[in-house]
């Protein structure tokens, strides 16, 4: 009668398999260092270009809609706390890891899938090293870091872009207390929730994406669908991660 | 008289199913230092599973696979890593790293490898040397900055073979290294592969379509003073010949015995392999 949930069921059992391989790697030797930074330039550094619009774009709008929704309130000075909240506990780690699992888990699940079809992780394994940790535990540890960092910049550059419509382009509010109550309105639990999401989204972005590109089979029509799966997935997870995390905050 | 060499690999009765189809089928087999087996079969008979389930790569059902001394069969994937570095293995397309030039390629299983202890590890000029010898070995040591799609398909596989060679392995396993290739680049390739054997006494198993590949290693070795391969003398007792031949047919062994032995027999699957003259 569950018969139908067989393959999912195998296939979340694989996957944590994986993970707990990926994270065993962590503390056994060798470690690919080198291979660990190269992945933080690719996924960090490479995600800048995306990152930083979007986070932009992503405070400069919502400043633009609450503007209009607080003035009616006679509450327009609080544009820059609403924001800051906003884009600090949702939208900056939300949108970030959306964007970086857009680039970043199609691009392992593609690399690790073009591997994988021309037989280059088996030549891996044949060659004497285990691809868990030769590609998998470097893409972990680089987007496990790097997601923290680029959501920190998306958040700021986010006020920015709120700050530069509040401010010079509506004029709703002066410079210093814009900043103000941006400062003040958050608090620790929304710095913490803040850093723990892209934490949490970039251990499901790199592992999901790993997973994808691993499992690949069917030549390039395969690696295709591995790219797409990891996408959809990704993304998919990282809205049930956000819906269980503020569960978990909301309570506190 | 001297004691035997111990085997380096020994199959024993083993045993691999997908479904109802038979990759593998009480195969048993031994391999000593400086031997070489050279398999043929019809495609999906069983021969790329051989060769993958020698180092672990693929899981066999039943059966025992002692591979120098160590049961494969019996370690996990964790550590099989150590054994496999221990054998060359020659993939089908190279496998070669497309996104690394030629020069990391030959370099990888000398700073990669699972088993190499940070003191071992060679250093940086210590490892382009190795490599610049061993692409010399291959007569391709123009093209260390190279990538492999800047590379000619006989060009890849000996990249391949300077990979698979590169750790001085004692067991190079090969897997059809002339696939595809002209006859000219393929004589090439087992003219290297017979001057790796002889030049290291390294043993090897052979995976081939192509008859002239094992009547090559049968019939030639690598003479160090001339450069050259130079015709041998196979000895009179078949028991002492160092290149046999294996026929597979759907995962069991049809045949196996010498270069004559092979070239008398009656079965007709197994004279499909032989080319005849005249």
């Amino acid at each position: 009668m569950l018969g139908f949930l067989r393959t999912p069921v195998a296939s979340f059992q694989e996957f944590l398999l994986l993970a707990g391989r990926a994270f065993v790697n962590l503390v056994r030797r060798p470690h690919y260092f080198d291979d660990v930074f190269l992945q933080m330039d690719i996924i960090g550094v490479g995600s800048l270009p995306i990152v930083i619009p979007t986070g932009f774009l992503a405070g400069a709008i919502i400043a633009l809609q609450m503007s209009r929704a607080l003035s009616t309130y006679g509450a327009a000075s609080e544009v820059g706390a609403i924001v800051s909240l906003t884009q600090v506990r949702e939208l900056g780690p939300l949108l970030t890891a959306l964007m970086v699992a857009g680039r970043n888990a199609s691009g392992i699940a593609s690399e690790l899938g073009s591997m994988k079809v021309t037989e280059q992780i088996d030549a891996m394994r044949a060659l004497g090293t285990d691809p868990v940790q030769k590609l998998v535990t470097p893409r972990l540890i680089a987007t496990a870091v790097t997601l923290p960092c680029l959501t920190v910049i998306a958040d700021a550059i986010g006020l920015l872009g709120a700050y530069l419509v509040a401010v010079p382009l509506l004029h709703i509010i002066a410079g210093q207390p814009f900043w103000s109550s941006s400062w003040r309105a958050l608090v620790m639990n929304d710095l913490a929730q803040g850093l723990i999401k892209p934490l949490l989204f970039g251990i499901i972005i790199s592992l999901v994406g790993c997973f994808y590109g691993l499992r690949t089979s069917g030549g390039t029509q395969g690696v295709g669908r591995a790219t797409t799966q990891a996408v959809v997935l990704a993304s998919i997870w990282i809205f049930i991660a956000t819906l269980l995390i503020d569960k978990i905050f909301v309570n506190l | 008289m001297p004691d035997a060499p111990s085997p380096i690999l020994e199959l024993k009765d083993v045993n691999l199913q997908f479904g109802e189809t038979w990759a593998l089928r009480d195969i048993s087999l031994v391999l000593s230092p400086g031997e070489t087996r050279i398999i043929f079969g019809a495609a999906g008979s069983g021969k790329t599973t051989l060769l993958k389930a020698v180092i672990g790569l693929v899981t066999v059902d039943q059966g025992g696979i002692k591979l120098f001394g160590e049961e494969v069969t019996s370690l996990k994937e964790h550590d099989l890593y150590g054994l496999r570095s221990r054998a060359g293995f020659l993939f089908q397309e190279g496998g070669l790293f497309d996104s690394f030039p030629i020069g990391d390629n030959v370099e990888y299983p000398l700073v990669n490898q699972q088993s190499t202890d940070a003191k071992d590890k060679p250093t940086e000029e210590q490892a382009e040397e190795r490599v610049r010898e061993t692409l010399k070995f291959v007569e391709l040591e123009e093209t260390f900055d190279k990538f492999p799609s800047e590379l000619s398909g006989g060009m890849r596989r000996r990249v391949g073979i300077a990979r698979a060679i590169v750790m001085e392995p004692p067991l190079v396993l090969y897997d059809s290294p002339t696939a595809g290739l002209d006859p000219i680049t393929a004589n090439m390739i087992m003219a290297l592969i017979a001057k790796e054997r002889d030049v290291r006494n390294s043993a090897s198993l052979i995976v081939t379509h192509r008859y002239q590949d094992g009547e090559l290693m049968a019939k030639f070795r690598y003479n160090p003073e001339r450069e050259e391969l130079v015709p041998e003398e196979e000895p009179a007792d078949p028991r002492s010949a160092r290149t046999k031949f294996i026929v597979m047919k759907e995962g069991e062994i049809v045949f196996f015995g010498t270069r004559k032995e092979l070239e008398s027999s009656e079965d007709s699957y197994v004279r499909r392999f032989v080319r005849h003259e005249g």
